[in-house]
């Protein structure tokens, strides 16, 4: 399995080495990193190669690392039920870049992009109708940034007086918590109290 | 000729503009909270606008800040209608990460309730979606059966929806020998059941006619709307996970892959109806090893990510503390990201986990089988009449928890 997944991944270079940048095998998965402009030129050879044949798109999805200057990764699952597998293709962009849509390669790639703009504000080129998806009509912020609260910033309720829902700001009667149960022996980061006292911390 | 200076040959009458209905959010053939908004010619549907997202819950967002065992119970609540469906392509996500190996007990429980999951959904698509076509006895029927499979589920793990019975490392309790000597007897009699169903329906003059070639969709279709499960076999290609990805112990288990010739309604109908059949065998095999000397044994990976047993919990202090540590910070799930997939009864029902090594996911994503289904309601639905919207609604096998998220 992991063998022609290396197969694939090599072949995947050799035919397109302008749009892949690196690619890895890791669990069984293979991994392509692309270059954000030559996403949608990938897909189709993606799907138009007789050896990928990866004619399914599985899924789109970002996920948001605040920390980089390439803010999020915009993540593509494809698979090829005539070959039997599968490919996940990633592509870091900064929040003001534009990513390509693929709806004219895919045309189930349509919602999967609503979404990803949805919940992350990434601006897709060439979507014909790219309006927000899940969220509540008329939602400001995007929701799966890592920057956007849980609790969000407005509630709603219905008002008696005025007969109809009212949004208000979020009050909340104690502050939202967020436990941490980090163990001090593996992956806590903080000096647990008392330890400051301690030759070695300081 | 080409009919368009024929404007001013019109009477008032005749001059008809299109009209926008909305369908649901409440309405009984919507299965849940949709809203679409039809574009209707006379009878025939334009355009088809699915909005969705009523029943949004921001699932991912919430699995971000909780450690991984106190996301499971997330994943019941998003297909209702086959819980434990869903939480197995999480416990799939986490073991796939740490590399644990689960218990052949486990895995055979497994599918075991995998398999009565199935059962559960087509047992509510088949029935329901008669409904929406107008026959009003086969839900009454059906659910009645999903009765019994509910206490089943209520019997292994105290719930009978929201179950969070499937654990990553096995599953969370044993099965008691009556319990698997009952749903044993359930599974003789059920093919009765399927039988009257079948009599109800499959040569019904009425319910053929609302559903044979409605809704067809060909082998191009599937590939350019990502569909999955029955809304493929339907067409006549014969994909499924469980045979062409085995996950578990599928591999060892003997099974037909029922496919469907014309890609409609009907054929869709018929598939489920022999899934159901399928997935008896399935069951009637997993409980013949269950009782064999191989599938005795745990049914938990002892280790990091499991809980000690009970006994050993009450009198040594470290089994103490790892159950103490377990349930409060959880355990840690090494770095990197995968995604694991279930042939769940809708379809693909697949997991993207991102993890940084702590104790809560970094990023989930769920990937639904529904929203893609729903996504090409335009397609499918375009040049239908009003009224087979709803059947096609009712094949699609929509349940807006898993949509919405």
């Amino acid at each position: 399995m992991s063998n022609a997944l290396k197969e694939l991944g090599a072949h995947i270079e050799a035919k397109r080495p302008d749009c892949v940048l690196s690619w890895d095998v890791t669990r069984g998965e293979l991994n392509v990193t692309v270059a954000l402009p030559n996403i949608v030129g990938l897909v189709e050879f993606l799907k138009t190669d007789a050896t990928c044949r990866f004619t399914t798109l599985v899924d789109i999805t970002g996920v948001d690392y605040p920390e980089r200057a390439k803010r999020f990764d915009v993540v593509y699952h494809f698979l090829s039920m005539y070959q039997n597998q599968r490919i996940r293709l990633r592509v870091a962009c900064r929040e003001e870049d534009m990513v390509p849509s693929i709806t004219g390669i895919h045309p189930s790639a349509n919602w999967f992009e609503r979404e990803v703009f949805d919940m992350f504000g990434i601006l897709f080129t060439g979507h014909p109708d790219l309006r927000r998806i899940l969220t509540d009509y008329g939602f400001r912020g995007y929701p799966l940034r890592k920057d956007f609260p849980t609790t969000g910033y407005t509630e709603v309720r219905y008002d008696e007086v005025q007969k109809r829902v009212v949004y208000e700001p979020v009050s909340l009667v104690q502050e939202y918590r967020q436990f941490d149960f980090m163990s001090p022996w593996e992956g806590a980061e903080y000096i647990l109290p008392g330890d400051e006292k301690t030759e070695d911390a300081k | 000729m080409d009919g368009s200076k024929f404007d001013d040959a019109l009477t008032g009458e005749q001059q008809i503009r299109n009209f926008n209905i909305n369908f649901g959010p409440q309405h009984p053939a919507a299965h849940g909270v949709l809203r679409l908004v039809l574009e209707l010619d006379g009878e025939i549907v334009e355009r088809c606008d699915p909005h969705i997202g009523l029943l949004h819950r921001g699932t991912e967002k919430l699995m971000e800040s909780r450690t991984y065992l106190q996301n499971l119970p997330y994943f019941d609540r998003l297909d209702y209608v086959a819980p434990m469906n869903q939480e197995h392509a999480w416990c799939l996500a986490i073991e796939k990460l740490t590399g644990v190996e689960v218990p052949r007990r486990a895995s055979l429980i497994r599918v075991l309730y995998s398999e009565i999951g199935r059962i559960l959904n087509h047992l509510l698509n088949i029935t329901t979606q008669a409904m929406d076509v107008g026959a009003l006895t086969p839900p009454l029927w059906g659910f009645e059966e999903r009765e019994k499979l509910m206490i089943f589920y209520e019997r292994a793990c105290g719930a009978r929806l929201h179950a969070a019975y499937f654990r990553p490392g096995g599953v969370h309790q044993d099965l008691p020998p009556e319990l698997i000597d009952d749903i044993e007897e359930w599974a003789k009699d059920f093919p009765r059941v399927i039988d009257d169903i079948d009599g109800l329906l499959t040569e019904n003059r009425i319910f053929k006619q609302r559903n044979c070639d409605i809704g067809v969709v060909t082998e191009e279709d599937i590939q350019e709307w990502g569909f999955s499960g029955v809304m493929v076999r339907g067409s006549g290609m014969a994909w499924d996970l469980r045979r062409a990805q085995p996950y578990e112990c599928y591999d060892e288990f003997e099974f037909q892959i029922p496919v469907g010739k014309n890609g409609d309604c009907y054929d869709r109908y018929l598939c489920r109806m022999e899934e159901m059949r399928q997935s008896l065998h399935i069951i009637h095999q997993a409980i013949e090893k269950l009782r064999a000397p191989e599938g005795q044994g745990d049914i938990l990976a002892r280790g990091k990510i499991t809980p000690p047993n009970r006994g050993e919990m009450k009198r040594s202090m470290e089994a103490l503390i790892h159950h103490f540590k377990l349930y409060t910070e959880g355990f840690h799930v090494p770095e990197g990201e995968v995604y694991a997939a279930v042939e769940a009864p809708k379809g693909e029902f697949g997991v993207y986990l991102v993890a940084d090594g702590t104790n809560r996911p970094y990023r989930a994503k769920l990937r639904a089988p529904g929203f893609l289904h729903l996504q090409a309601m335009d397609y499918v639905a375009g040049g239908h009449q009003l009224a087979d919207v709803a059947a096609i609604i009712g094949t699609m096998d929509v349940v807006f928890g898993e949509i919405d998220r």
